[in-house]
């Protein structure tokens, strides 16, 4: 086994379970004495710090939701001195506000290691050349995945998103080895390459790659693995964990959640309960030795399962299969998360258009596509085209700000959209895995 | 004076789509409301039908009440010479006074050919083209 932690990577299992429950009673300790708002939910709940005598115990603490950092916006839920924060990221929250996410000097370290333990389990280290083409910015991807390639040594080519061509050249002139992206994002580099004459298999050195930010298939994987001639990794994470965080190994059979780092349960959404592994239900994570945003019992939304039995690498750690689905209607727009509450929040606030819409998804070629319809409203109705596509302009314009995603829009007839069908009618996704 | 040259235009918005000008010319006809000119314009998706009608008011309720969304555009209908030169008349009078035409469209028939102008001065255009000797449709009887 050729590990980047061999201490931690390899803990038996009785081990690694005393040590998060010593981590997680510790965590529980400092965010009562700490948090206002960790104290206030424990006490709502019933539960002391005293009452964690097990790791078992973790069970008892109330879960977290998406909600309650936007009900503490922008930092209220920070348990560290700000001078301590040393880097922000900010990503999209379910209605106006966005999600602020801090980091101490620690955090930022546990994310890299935890991000160089998987680059090192698939064969990445020294001497790759690895090519980030996730978002740089206020999204966590490319910042994140930039750190976790350093620190195994690799050579980080920080080209983030777009501008294809260049892309494809560098990649080619460069020698990159290595590739982190959307899996959409690869397929569109794929094209492109081919268009300008050059095959990715046969004309770089690209050799593996990790992809993530959105869902993907195995069939997909199969897919990118034979036509690009690379193996292809799943990488998982969200903002509130950190960012991308962990990864597969080259066994591809499930994501390593590194148990130091982060506590995993699989709830079931109906009921709250803790389900055994093999059944389908809600991730929800504790983060171990977070110190400015630590989340406890966070419900994050993504479906997946919890693998049985010990992986095949060696790595004692749990280990989560594919994301099934969501349990919100969170819609995954080029890896970026777009809730349809965000459209529903914009359009109130643009008197021309309704506050009934609809929301379409589909793939052109291997880059989603979203088409917002709205209805004109009567007062902003008039009969010269250069002022409706203002109006459309307008809105495409309002919510590209508030989604960080580029958005068609449609004006239709009054009375066309869905009224009270409910969710289920207001989002037509045509994406196909 | 000028005003009773304006004439009411009803527009209506309508998605690109197959079988909307249809529900629109069905709307008026079971209502019996004649459509002496009429227009498309069209974008990206959808368009607007604009009609000069012997009813606007009604036309307008009627397509309303079927949830379409119409509003009265102000526009004029200048009689043009069925002959060479008969449009170039009347858009030298317009260019030469600095008026600006925003949309335009015509019809000829059997008491001859009339443009039908939207324009940002309609006041100014009326006096201007009845300046010049030039005739205007007036708005049917209320």
């Amino acid at each position: 086994m050729d590990c980047w932690n061999r201490d931690i990577e390899g803990m038996p299992t009785e081990e690694l379970r005393r040590l998060q429950y010593r981590l997680a009673k510790r965590l529980v300790s400092r965010v009562y004495e700490t948090s206002e708002f960790y104290r206030r939910r424990m006490k709502e709940q019933g539960v002391r710090p005293d009452d964690i005598g097990s790791l078992e115990d973790v069970r008892k603490l109330p879960f977290m939701y998406k909600r309650d950092l936007r009900d503490n916006y922008p930092d209220g839920l920070f348990t560290a001195p700000r001078d301590e924060l040393i880097r922000y990221h900010v990503s999209s929250g379910t209605t106006g506000k966005p999600t602020v996410v801090g980091y101490t000097k620690r955090d930022i370290e546990n994310w890299s290691e935890s991000l160089a333990r998987g680059f090192s389990s698939c064969g990445l280290g020294k001497g790759d050349v690895f090519q980030v083409s996730y978002g740089y910015g206020l999204f966590t991807g490319g910042l994140g995945v930039h750190y976790g390639a350093e620190k195994v040594g690799a050579t980080v080519l920080p080209t983030s998103v777009g501008n294809t061509e260049r892309q494809v050249e560098l990649m080619q002139d460069l020698h990159v080895t290595a590739i982190a992206c959307t899996p959409s994002y690869l397929i569109h580099m794929g094209e492109v390459a081919e268009k300008m004459g050059v095959s990715i298999k046969n004309d770089t050195d690209l050799r593996l790659g990790f992809f993530g930010a959105e869902p993907w298939s195995e069939q997909m994987r199969n897919r990118i693995e034979e036509w690009l001639g690379i193996r292809a990794y799943d990488i998982y994470g969200t903002s509130e964990l950190s960012g991308p965080m962990f990864t597969e190994c080259a066994e591809q059979k499930g994501i390593h959640i590194w148990g130091d780092l982060a506590l995993v349960e699989i709830v079931d959404p109906a009921t709250d309960e803790a389900l055994p592994a093999g059944e389908q239900g809600e991730l929800t994570i504790t983060m171990l030795q977070k110190e400015a945003l630590p989340m406890i019992r966070y419900r994050i939304g993504d479906l997946t399962t919890l693998e049985e039995g010990a992986c095949a690498c060696g790595r004692t750690h749990p280990r989560i299969g594919r994301l099934r689905g969501r349990v919100d209607d969170m819609l995954i727009i080029r890896g970026i998360n777009v809730f349809p509450s965000q459209v529903e929040h914009t359009l109130l606030e643009i008197p021309q258009v309704g506050k009934h819409f609809q929301i379409v998804v589909d793939r052109k070629g291997a880059l989603d596509t979203m088409l917002v319809r709205v209805e004109v409203s009567e007062e902003a109705f008039s009969d010269k085209i250069t002022d409706l596509m203002v109006i459309k302009r307008t809105v495409e314009h309002r919510l590209r700000g508030a989604l960080n995603v580029g958005v068609e829009v449609e004006l239709v007839e009054p009375g066309t959209l869905p009224r009270f069908e409910g969710k289920s009618k207001k989002v037509i996704d045509r994406r196909s895995l | 004076m000028e005003k009773s040259y304006i004439v009411k235009q009803i527009s209506i918005f309508s998605e690109n789509r197959p079988g909307r000008l249809a529900a629109i010319a069905g709307a008026l006809r079971d209502a019996k409301i004649n459509i002496f000119a009429f227009s498309i314009a069209e974008a990206n998706g959808f368009g607007v039908v604009r009609a000069l009608v012997d009813r606007p008011e009604d036309a307008h309720r009627t397509l309303t009440d079927l949830g379409f969304r119409v509003s009265f555009t102000d526009v004029i209908g200048v009689k043009m010479r069925d002959e060479p030169g008969g449009l170039s008349d009347i858009a030298s009078v317009l260019g030469d006074a600095g008026i600006n035409v925003e949309y335009a469209y015509a019809y000829s028939g059997k008491d001859g050919a009339v443009l039908i102008l939207r324009v940002d001065q309609v006041e100014d255009a009326v006096r201007q083209i009845l300046a010049c000797g030039g005739e205007l449709l007036a708005e049917p009887s209320r």
